[in-house]
């Protein structure tokens, strides 16, 4: 009896912080939400009421023409998305045959991939905005999407997954003669779907919310993404803002519908990450 | 067209060949978007230029020498540590503490993980965002509160003392989730006979902890802080967005200092210099770091 009344109330001083941090996560989510629906008079009223009184759209209506917020959303999904594909493709076929293929110079090859994996973006920053600007490439997709095309991490896990699948998948379609790529799409891409919705989920969210990147390699409005253009109306408009959370609102709504619904795959990427060290 | 598929594809049988063919969209991507970069970056630090070329100089250490001159760049740089001193820990102890609350598996427990995992997959701007509304002395819930309990209500951002602590918060509570999902990964691996045996040799659950729990995730802790490190090292998103620097410069950091002097003043010299002085403290300290952690490791 006596172990059973210390186990509850170790379980009590266990949940209490955990509920209390729960609260404080949740909250701000749901504070956002509540005033992009407020009226601006509520959102400044002291003091502060959480859920709105009479609900307006006022916010959502006005923020597709106060700044260019579709033309944002547009470059966001461009961006995100383009990167996300055009970088699963490079990333699986170097994995692929770092993992399965041999070739000379195979190990000096990926010794350079990771060594970029420790090239922090502010070093490279100038030098690729002055690389950019002289190719003509600042303010186009293919300047923002061309440097993400490939990343070192994203070889890493692919080469891993690989590394993991039966040796001897390939020998069958290389008896039958088939060439390596025709190997690579017919047999090998099939299986790595589960990767494939990690990997994209977390190259997507981690393009999505990007700031610093999108914010240099485009200077007119009409290129900046989500974030960057968001960013740039914080400052401008301050007193609009019921407008600004309504903006704040429908840039994150993609990454958290997207979290709802594959919450599992999210985390399983992020856990993945880390055990690779 | 056939017959010059026929020749790729009488190339791409060769073992070899295949193997070129397919690492060189990604490795062309790398090499010139982030090796070239690099070794220009390494070039840009020892001249003096302005943005139309017109007068580039050799410029030797100059600006290596002029930044450590800087005191701008020198409080940039003690906020960075300061920012990295604080949140490296704080983060890695937080997602401790909170795994090992949650990370035997069942539905209560995955609704927290997935409930503390949000502020992660959202961007810093959208979180900076929402804290500075929530901060905020005059209309924000944060004050309210704080009234509630008779204290007056406290400008968090706007305070020289108190900016760098909030941000410093805020970045904890954002990232604080990734650690503890490392961490529960770690823990469910250890396995069950380990603590069995402890527990028949008479271990109490504190000897448990420090003999079989933390030794066996120390590889996680090692990672967690190399890269929480790293990571905290190139804080830009929140300080732009919820202070801009301020107030007084105090939350200025190191990486929003390159942008300045690269984009605003145009000194792309002098940044790349700075970017370099980054990039070496941080891989000194992750090879610092990385090999005391590998020898506890290693006991």
């Amino acid at each position: 009896m006596k172990k059973r009344k210390k186990d509850i109330v170790v379980k009590i001083a266990i949940y209490i912080p955990l509920v209390l941090l729960a609260v404080t996560i949740v909250y701000p989510f749901l504070w956002l939400i509540c005033t992009s629906f407020k009226m601006e008079s509520q959102i400044v009223t002291w003091p502060p009421v959480l859920f709105p009184r009479n609900a307006t759209l006022n916010g959502y209506r006005s923020i597709w023409t106060r700044i260019p917020f579709l033309k944002y959303y547009w470059n966001s999904v461009v961006f995100a998305g383009g990167t996300t594909m055009i970088a699963l493709l490079f990333d699986s076929m170097a994995g692929y045959a770092f993992a399965r293929l041999n070739f000379k110079g195979k190990n000096f090859c990926f010794w350079i991939v990771l060594c970029t994996m420790m090239i922090p973006f502010q070093v490279i920053m100038i030098p690729l905005y002055m690389e950019e600007f002289k190719a003509g490439l600042i303010d186009t997709y293919a300047g923002l999407i061309l440097p993400r095309a490939a990343d070192a991490f994203g070889i890493f896990m692919m080469r891993q997954f690989f590394i993991s699948l039966p040796k001897d998948l390939e020998e069958a379609g290389r008896i039958d003669g088939c060439h390596e790529f025709r190997i690579y799409y017919s047999i090998i891409v099939p299986l790595c779907k589960p990767v494939f919705a990690t990997l994209g989920i977390f190259i997507f969210m981690g393009n999505w919310n990007e700031l610093l990147y999108p914010m240099i390699l485009t200077t007119s409005e009409e290129m900046k993404t989500l974030q960057a253009g968001i960013a740039q109306f914080m400052g401008k408009f301050t007193v609009e803002y019921g407008v600004l959370l309504a903006g704040a609102c429908l840039v994150i709504l993609p990454i958290m519908i997207a979290y709802m619904m594959a919450q599992k795959y999210f985390i399983q990427g992020i856990a993945m990450s880390g055990m690779k060290g | 067209m056939k017959s010059i598929l026929k020749k790729i594809s009488s190339y791409t049988n060769r073992s070899d060949r295949a193997g070129y063919f397919f690492i060189f969209p990604a490795m062309c991507i790398l090499l010139i978007f982030m090796i070239l970069p690099l070794a220009a970056s390494i070039v840009f630090s020892v001249l003096k230029f302005d943005i139309m070329w017109n007068k580039v100089e050799f410029a030797g250490l100059e600006n290596y020498i002029k930044a450590f001159r800087d005191a701008r760049f020198l409080n940039a740089l003690k906020n960075t540590f300061l920012y990295t001193a604080a949140v490296v820990p704080g983060e890695i102890i937080l997602g401790l503490l909170t795994a090992l609350a949650i990370y035997k598996n069942g539905k209560l427990h995955n609704f927290f993980r997935g409930v503390f995992f949000m502020p992660v997959v959202c961007s810093m701007t959208i979180i900076g965002i929402i804290w500075m509304f929530l901060l905020n002395p005059d209309i924000g819930t944060i004050s309210w509160y704080l009234m509630q309990m008779g204290m007056k209500p406290v400008a968090f951002l706007k305070v020289p003392e108190l900016a760098l602590p909030t941000v410093i918060v805020v970045g904890i509570w954002k990232d604080f989730a990734f650690p503890m999902v490392i961490f529960m990964a770690a823990l469910n691996n250890v396995p069950v006979s380990y603590y069995e045996a402890a527990e028949i040799d008479g271990a109490g659950s504190v000897a448990k902890f420090f003999r079989i729990t933390l030794p066996s995730i120390m590889p996680s802790i090692t990672f967690l802080i190399v890269t929480t490190l790293i990571k905290s090292f190139q804080v830009f998103d929140q300080v732009k967005v919820m202070t801009d620097g301020g107030p007084l410069r105090r939350t200025e950091t190191v990486v929003q200092y390159i942008y300045i002097q690269g984009f605003e003043n145009l000194n792309m010299g002098y940044a790349s210099a700075v970017a370099e002085i980054l990039f070496f403290i941080i891989l000194v300290f992750s090879v610092v770091m990385f090999r005391r952690l590998q020898s506890g490791e290693e006991m």
